[in-house]
């Protein structure tokens, strides 16, 4: 399975968040949308940074006063991004081996969406369904 | 609690598109207790069924058995068919929103994608869309061309469907008069001259799309030799690391039959078949006269990106196909109904989890919804659809708890009945297909075939006595 047919099915609009703006405005706007991460966009929209909710948490534990910061304070920059035609099943297992949740998806140098490893779960999970139950049918089919 | 969804008022759901999205919708509709529902399902062809009729090969019967399920579904009831009704074409979406409560779209992927390379178009290049649906017997297709008098062909493309179409090629006219290819279809096979076929993936054994039982059915064919170049079976260095770290049973057991196919010593059989790996096609080269003369390969070799995938990457080595028919199987891709948001990039209904968008806001359009290939694209075996339908069935009751549905003002079985005769006057109900199929199967009892489809309106129509 591609990484095109979880974004299929998530719209086209992706939620970002600049470097500039405030951890405040990220809080509001993972809650508001109910996600777990936010890409950090610069002006031309191109992905430099991840926002998650475990970068914020991580900092609020040492940090009451973390409402003012800078997005750019808080966010990984290492990104690894993935691309619509990548294999779910690759994209899964990295993020697992390196610990992160959420990869953002480019297409020619533009954002195009981000996955989350509950997203490939899910696709995953139904897949597999999916096959359990067509080869239930065949089973079926030779019993009749 | 609102008022739709009563005996007095019950939800009326438009399903447009007959293949197995559609019935899961519909199924998934009725077996909630909720809500009092009714279902209309729309289908541009007068038979049901999408691709497991026109799509999954005719030498895979089991799986078509899948439509006795079908068949129960439509038993309920609240459900109707309209068949030879396609939106767009003699109901516009907009004149149904006068009728429905809610309408979902299930219409598949009609189309295919395309190559780019320079030859593409050429005579003898073909989609495997309308090949499948050729020898499927699929109404528009009975009167296309396959000229099989070619002796090396290639199938581009290395997922299930290149592995039908490679299949359909191969077999034996014995083998396929035991099942329920269409008729022109089983007579043109018996005079083709095909000898070799090759397949050809673009990445290693580790990354081939088709699943197990397809790949080792390759090797069990009545008069063709499955055969892979040894030097193309083994795994490189990348894919035998990734597979050592993940431990993939399903991946690792393909492997092992690939690599079981390497160096076959050819058994004498009539036809071979021959898997290629880590090769592109460059060109299919113009004979001069508008005929494919041979294709120009590349052989690849993998790379690693940063998130983990192995990607092809061309080397220097070209080579020279000497094929002169080819077949595109490298994806099917949808069509935009008129009035729906269609999103260009991913070839699917603009939607969110099965709620179709607005392009302009990105909000659900009320009362709008898809599933299936049309909204997630085309992936996934005949079950994948019904979680995938079980998604937007969700959403759609979720909406109409918070009353966010259309409005319709005509509402009455009778009133709806009434418009699609009046545009459609040769509908088919359901009721017609149980008739045609009776026919079919007895059509086919008589000459000691499975079933013997019909393949045009006209004479779908005749034999009902219309
Ligand atoms: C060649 C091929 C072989 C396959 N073989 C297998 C297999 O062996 N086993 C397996 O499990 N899966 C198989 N699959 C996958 C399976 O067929 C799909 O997962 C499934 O059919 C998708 O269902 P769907 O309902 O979304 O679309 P479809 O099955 O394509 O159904 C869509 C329906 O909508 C109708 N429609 C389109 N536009 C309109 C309109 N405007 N108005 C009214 N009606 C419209 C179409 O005529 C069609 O009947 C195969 C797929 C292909 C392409
Ligand atoms: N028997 C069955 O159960 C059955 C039968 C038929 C179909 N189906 C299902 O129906 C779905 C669709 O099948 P499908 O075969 O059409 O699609 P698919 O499984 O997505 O396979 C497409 C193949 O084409 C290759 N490809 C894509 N673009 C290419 C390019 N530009 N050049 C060369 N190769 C390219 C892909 O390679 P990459 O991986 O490198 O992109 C892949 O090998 C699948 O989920 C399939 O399992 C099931």
């Amino acid at each position: 399975m591609k990484i095109r047919s979880i974004l299929a099915k998530k719209g086209m609009n992706v939620i970002t968040i600049t470097p500039d703006q405030e951890i405040r405005q990220a809080v509001t706007l993972l809650a508001a949308k109910n996600i777990g991460a936010l890409v950090v966009v610069n002006q031309e929209q191109r992905p430099i940074g991840i926002l998650s909710e475990r970068d914020i948490i991580r900092q609020a534990a040492v940090d009451e006063n973390l409402f003012s910061l800078k997005v750019a304070d808080l966010m990984t920059q290492q990104l690894i991004t993935g691309m619509p035609n990548d294999d779910t099943f690759s994209i899964a297992h990295t993020m697992t081996e390196k610990r992160f949740r959420h990869m953002p998806i480019v297409e020619d140098g533009k954002l195009v969406g981000i996955v989350s490893i509950g997203d490939i779960m899910k696709a995953e999970r139904n897949q597999y369904r999916g096959e359990i139950d067509t080869l239930e049918t065949q089973i079926m089919a030779d019993d009749s | 609690m609102s008022q739709n969804g009563t005996l007095e008022s019950p939800l009326r759901v438009a399903v447009v598109g007959a293949g197995p999205t559609g019935f899961y919708t519909a199924e998934h509709l009725f077996k909630q207790k909720e809500y009092v529902v009714t279902v209309d399902m729309y289908e541009r062809l007068p038979i049901p069924f999408g691709l497991v009729r026109y799509g999954v090969a005719p030498d895979h019967p089991k799986i078509k058995s899948v439509t006795n399920v079908y068949d129960r579904i439509a038993q309920n009831p609240g459900f109707r068919f309209f068949g030879n009704v396609e939106i767009g074409k003699h109901i516009t979406v907009p004149e149904m929103q006068a009728y429905y409560h809610q309408i979902v779209f299930t219409t598949g992927a009609q189309t295919d994608r395309r190559l780019n390379i320079p030859g593409e178009d050429l005579a003898g290049s073909l989609p495997a869309t309308e090949f499948v649906a050729w020898y499927n017997g699929h109404p528009d297709y009975r009167d296309y061309e396959v000229d099989l008098s070619h002796e090396n062909v290639a199938v581009v493309g290395i997922g299930n469907v290149a592995m039908d179409v490679a299949r359909i090629l191969c077999r034996t006219p014995e083998e396929l008069y035991q099942t329920d290819i269409a008729d022109y279809a089983l007579e043109a096979l018996r005079q083709s001259k095909v000898k070799n076929v090759y397949v050809m993936g673009r990445r290693g054994p580790g990354q081939a799309a088709f699943t197990t039982p397809e790949i080792k059915e390759l090797g069990e064919m009545e008069d063709a030799d499955a055969y892979v170049l040894p030097e193309e079976a083994e795994l490189d260095v990348l894919s035998q690391a990734a597979l050592a770290d993940s431990s993939d049973r399903a991946t690792m057991k393909k492997v092992e039959i690939i690599q079981s196919y390497a160096g076959r010593v050819p058994s004498g059989k009539s036809r071979r078949l021959t898997v290629r790996f880590l090769v592109s096609p460059l060109e299919l080269v113009d004979d001069g006269e508008g005929n494919i003369a041979c294709m120009r390969l590349v052989k690849n070799e993998l790379y690693a990106t940063d998130a983990g995938t192995l990607r092809p990457r061309a080397t220097e080595k070209v080579e020279e196909l000497p094929v002169t028919m080819v077949f595109r199987a490298i994806g099917y891709r949808g069509v935009p109904i008129p009035g729906v948001p269609f999103y260009d990039s991913w070839g699917v209904i603009l939607n969110r989890e099965g709620r179709v968008l607005d392009p302009e806001t990105q909000e659900p359009l009320a009362g709008l919804y898809t599933g299936g290939w049309i909204k997630r694209g085309p992936s996934g075996v005949i079950g994948t659809n019904k979680p995938d339908a079980l998604e937007t069935v969700k959403n759609m009751l979720e909406d109409v708890a918070s009353e966010k549905t259309l409005c319709p003002d005509k509402t009455g079985q009778a009133e709806i009945f009434a418009f699609v005769q009046n545009r459609q006057p040769d509908f088919f109900t359901y009721d017609d297909w149980t008739r045609l199929d009776a026919l079919e199967l007895a059509k086919g009892e008589a000459v000691g075939r499975p079933r013997v489809k019909f393949t045009s309106v006209d004479e779908m129509l005749k034999a009902l006595g219309r």
